[in-house]
């Protein structure tokens, strides 16, 4: 009665981020201020390394070892490359913001690191058990990066909202699980389905599991109604964290709604589609309408999130592999994305400013044309506009969703795209059609430039040749 | 009635009734006590479920360590309960319903009539060389040992997430570095210095003299 | 003299039996402490007396043997102050507290072999969640006593405790490492062979460590800043007199018992003769009772306790604080990756 050691073999990714995170927790004790920068090369270096290791465990046919708590399968490899990806794009982001408002820490960087394992551990959760301490791992970091500008009130006030309404979510995802344990006998999700299967007429037990557990879902991904804490957070927190929190999670949390409710409850969708329905359907109204009245970009854009997070939760809804590829294309999409339109506040923001209210991107035109394009094709995306990434993702959602005949639901999801638009072309038309109020010099660094620039060029690029990541997605979901 | 039952009833009376006491009793310390108190009661349940490991945990890490330093908090802050109360018999009644209403929900859900004695009978009863010990460290570190290490892992973030939250890296106290006090070699404190004796004589001596 | 006992008690239904066979058990281990803590009292004072080259106690009884019994009549006759403002219900019950769980733990320790009260399987946690309990006593003790001089010594006290709690824990796992089991029957069992077979070699520096923790834990000199009757008058039981009094003291020095006890069982070999493996040795003292074996080890202990007293000045709090956490826990925590490979290897002639 013992583990195999080789049945850790599948397990290398996680193995590797959990020893390089402690070795970057016991060697930043020992730097100096002045070379700080070597905890923030080993993380970047950490992520390539993760993504070499994730590529070579990678299998073919799907892997469940550790009597079923772990699952190495095509999907979890795609998804941790791109957790690896999103994450090195906020390393280089956030360093020149930390340095300025004396953020760069080390125990920055240990978060961050161990807040990717905590995804990784979702993102391969095979088992509720596995899954909820992925969970865990994952918003305990997050809390505490929210927490970690400790002399902001509003951070601190943002951090305490995030952990107790978090804590929640929390309490009412395990409330779930644990009805689903009672009522199947088992927290592995492949014995669940098996149960499932067998079950013939309504299930209170099941029904109250599964409800609770789309609340605690729903919670933690900031969909409507469980969306209260998700502007403040965005505000509140230091943007390079707000960074962080609003696009490399969202990935783990469509793995884990995927894993719950596809692979373990699927045979379920009849009680929770509509549910979803309601869910996803007030995400897109109000995350759109609200966005609108915002004239902070923090604001707007977490509200934008909870309409994103909104069509996301469409193609759950379809319940088809095709509509399931669509959502994890979306998720990546919105990653991607997410990420520029944040790095942008960071590029104009300085020292002792953040350029965070609407006005501050004024004449973004005048004051550098190149930029103001880039921004530019962030909104596009973000609204929908072809040839950006974003429509790919849109039209792959609601193509799926009208394919299982929801076409209503297709119709409010594009009506509410229009109302979205609005908000994005009104930051647009500030940009080029505005007289600057603010005529600084867009400092920042080459680096932080660079990956700017490479990460609007990748919207544009996708957007045009969308094909090679669309088959990803189709393939792994086969 | 057999001495189990008995036992049973004892310990889930005390129980209840601490758990009632900890949430209506008007001063911190003693409802950290009954919390206590609660504790051990459970602790006690649990042996009578033949889960002693699980029972002496509860009370080595609640009640001897967790409790201890709750305590210790609860008896150096003076916390003023007034302002804590203030709006409770305006929320009372709203609260009281939506409570109620819960209750019902979820006994009707998960009744006697799903997890009654007939849906799920009582395990049989342990042989008396059942290590309960043993059984629980093969669970924890065969079919869940990833579990397991992942929750090692989250209290090692929550540790570091606490000591990044709140350790200061400038302190203006004066503290006595040990290290320093125990290096110190005799010769760091203490001169000796070779004084030739005075040769003039003192005048009293003289007129002595 | 047991099947009297049993005829005796016959008339009774079984339910009463069985309560009056586990109460005469306990009391079979009770009184037997409660002796032992009194003599222990005048063996503290002799022995430090001749440390200090006086006689100590000569005058009640012969060379002063009836001094304790002395003591407790006096204490038992003494008033039961209690101070204004205290919360009387919580000062009455703190003491009580304190004794309970040291007192309970007799319960599970083999004062020979299969002579024992309850022979439970996770014995050592017992123990182990036994000792933590009895810090309660004293915290209640200095917050209802409604003083400041009390209420610092609790809050003294719980600090120290708690936190040689966590040295004595792992030097506890290390012991049911080397045992492989958390039964203290099983554990002295698997030191039998010979002298050399006892932990004390493998484990070392953890017989050490939970030793001095067990100092510690029970507020003995040097550690015992909750009195510090320089600093605080007398700590947590500043207010307490008389038979309230009595009872702190029969708890404080009935774990040091427990203690020595357990040392003495984890690391000593327990009631394991020493000639063991011995030729010629080990069948001339064949004729000594296991037990006497483990009580002359407990009081090879129970004299370092009190040689403690009489030779080192109190620490003072700070370098407590330093000694638990900067020093016992990384060495605990560095010999339970030792004692892992040397497990792991086989290292003779204990883990073989």
């Amino acid at each position: 009665m013992t583990v195999a050691l080789s049945e850790f073999a599948p397990l290398l990714p996680e193995i590797f981020i959990l020893t390089m995170a402690c070795a970057v927790l016991i060697i930043d004790l020992y730097l100096t201020d002045k070379n700080r920068h070597i905890s923030y090369l080993l993380a970047l270096a950490t992520m390539a390394g993760a993504g070499i290791v994730t590529y070579i465990v990678m299998p073919t046919t799907p892997e469940i070892v550790l009597a079923g708590t772990f699952i190495s399968d095509q999907m979890s490899a795609v998804l941790k490359m791109f957790v690896y990806l999103i994450t090195a794009g906020v390393l280089v982001y956030s360093r020149q913001y930390l340095v300025e408002r004396d953020l760069f820490k080390g125990e920055f960087y240990v978060l961050v690191l161990f807040a990717v394992l905590g995804m990784m551990v979702m993102i391969s959760g095979h088992n509720m058990l596995s899954i909820y301490l992925g969970l865990e791992l994952l918003s305990l970091c997050l809390y505490a990066l929210v927490a970690l500008q400790r002399d902001s009130s509003t951070a601190v006030e943002a951090a305490m909202k995030y952990f107790v309404l978090g804590a929640l979510a929390s309490g009412m995802l395990l409330y779930g699980m644990s009805m689903i344990y009672g009522a199947s006998g088992s927290l592995d999700l492949m014995e669940i389905a098996e149960h499932i299967k067998g079950v013939q007429e309504k299930d209170l037990v099941l029904l109250l599991g599964v409800v609770f557990i789309i609340v605690g879902l729903a919670f933690k991904l900031g969909a409507v109604p469980f969306h209260m804490w998700v502007p403040d957070v965005y505000h509140g927190a230091p943007t390079a964290i707000t960074l962080f929190i609003s696009t490399a999670p969202k990935i783990a949390g469509f793995a884990i709604i995927i894993r719950l409710m596809a692979d373990g409850m699927g045979d379920l969708q009849h009680y929770w589609q509509d549910f979803l329905i309601v869910i996803a359907v007030l995400s897109l109204i109000i995350g759109n309408i609200i966005a609108i009245a915002q004239t902070n970009l923090k604001r707007m854009l977490a509200y934008s999130t909870i309409a994103h997070m909104g069509f996301l939760l469409l193609g759950i809804i379809a319940g088809t592999a095709e509509g399931y590829s669509a959502a994890m294309f979306y998720t990546i999409a919105y990653a991607i994305m997410g990420l520029g339109a944040f790095g942008m506040i960071i590029l104009l923001s300085r020292a002792g400013f953040e350029a965070d209210r609407l006005e501050d991107f004024k004449g973004l035109n005048d004051r550098s044309p190149w930029y103001a394009f880039i921004m530019l094709i962030i909104m596009f995306s973000m609204a929908g506009v072809p040839p950006a990434l974003g429509f790919w993702a849109k039209l792959a959602v609601l193509e799926s969703v009208v394919n299982v005949g929801l076409t209503w639901l297709a119709i409010i999801a594009v009506v509410m795209s229009i109302v979205g638009a609005f908000y994005y072309i009104r930051l647009i038309k500030l940009m080029y059609f505005d007289k600057a109020e603010d005529t600084a010099l867009i400092e920042g660094t080459l680096d932080l430039k660079a990956i700017l620039s490479a990460n609007g060029i990748a919207i544009l690029a996708l957007g045009i040749f969308p094909g090679a990541l669309l088959a990803i997605c189709t393939n792994v979901m086969l | 009635m057999s001495a189990e039952l008995i036992l049973f009833y004892l310990f889930s009376t005390i129980l209840v009734v601490a758990g009632f006491m900890v949430i209506t009793i008007r001063n911190p310390v003693k409802a950290a006590l009954f919390l206590v108190l609660a504790f051990i009661a459970c602790a006690g349940v649990w042996i009578l479920l033949e889960a002693e490991f699980l029972a002496i945990t509860l009370v080595l890490v609640y009640v001897g360590a967790v409790m201890v330093l709750f305590l210790f908090v609860v008896m150096m802050l003076d916390i003023n309960l007034a302002p804590l109360k203030e709006g409770f018999t305006r929320y009372l009644p709203l609260g009281a319903i939506i409570a109620l209403v819960i209750v019902i929900e979820i006994s009707i859900v998960v009744g006697p009539e799903r997890f009654g004695l007939e849906q799920i009978p009582a395990p049989e009863p342990a042989a008396a060389d059942f290590s309960n010990t043993k059984e629980l460290g093969r669970l924890l570190y065969v079919q869940y040992v990833y579990p397991f290490e992942l929750a090692a892992v989250i209290l090692l973030v929550a540790i570091v997430a606490a000591i990044a939250l709140t350790l200061r890296p400038k302190r203006h106290t004066k503290f006595i570095k040990i290290e320093d006090q125990l290096d110190v070699r005799r010769n760091d404190r203490v001169r000796m210095v070779n004084m030739p004796a005075e040769k003039k004589k003192s005048p009293r001596r003289q007129k002595q003299g | 003299m047991l099947e009297m006992i049993d005829n005796l008690l016959s008339v009774f239904p079984e339910i009463v039996q069985t309560l009056i066979w586990i109460v005469l058990k306990i009391l079979a281990i009770a009184l037997p402490v409660m002796g032992a803590v009194a003599y222990i009292t005048l063996a503290e004072r002799k022995v430090i007396g001749y440390i200090q080259v006086r006689i100590g106690p000569n005058r009640v009884g012969p060379r002063g043997l009836l001094q304790p019994i002395a003591d407790a009549l006096k204490l038992i006759m003494k008033e039961t102050i209690i101070p204004t403002d205290a919360n009387k219900v919580l000062f009455i019950i703190a003491p009580v507290l304190a004794f309970i769980p040291i007192i309970a733990s007799f319960a599970v320790i083999p004062f020979g072999d299969g002579l024992l009260l309850s022979d439970i399987d996770a014995g050592l946690l017992y123990l182990l969640a036994m000792t933590s309990m009895g810090v309660y006593g004293i915290i209640i003790a200095g917050w209802a006593s409604n003083s400041k001089y009390a209420l610092l010594g609790a809050i003294r006290s719980a600090a120290q405790i708690v936190s040689y709690e966590i040295a004595m824990g792992f030097a506890l796992v290390c012991v049911l490492m080397a045992a492989g089991s958390l039964n203290l029957v099983d554990i002295v069992e698997a030191q039998s062979g010979s002298l050399l077979h006892w932990f004390w070699i493998p484990l070392f520096p953890m017989f050490i460590v939970y030793f001095l923790s067990g100092t510690a834990e029970t507020n003995r000199a040097p550690f015992d800043v909750a009195e510090g009757e320089s600093e605080i008058v007398a700590g947590f039981h500043v207010e307490y007199s008389s038979m309230t009094f009595s009872v702190f003291f029969l708890a404080e020095y009935s774990a040091m018992i427990i203690i020595s006890l357990l040392t003495a069982l984890m690391f000593l070999g327990g009631w394991l003769s020493p000639f063991q493996g011995l030729p010629y040795l080990e069948e001339a003292f064949a004729w000594v009772p296991g037990t006497v074996w483990l009580l002359l080890k407990t009081s090879i202990f129970l004299f370092l306790f009190l040689w403690f007293r009489a030779t080192f000045p109190r620490y003072r709090y700070d370098q407590i604080m330093r000694l638990g956490w900067k020093v016992f826990i990384p060495i605990t925590i560095v010999w339970i990756v030792v004692l892992g490979i040397a497990i792991l290897a086989g290292l003779g002639p204990w883990f073989d």
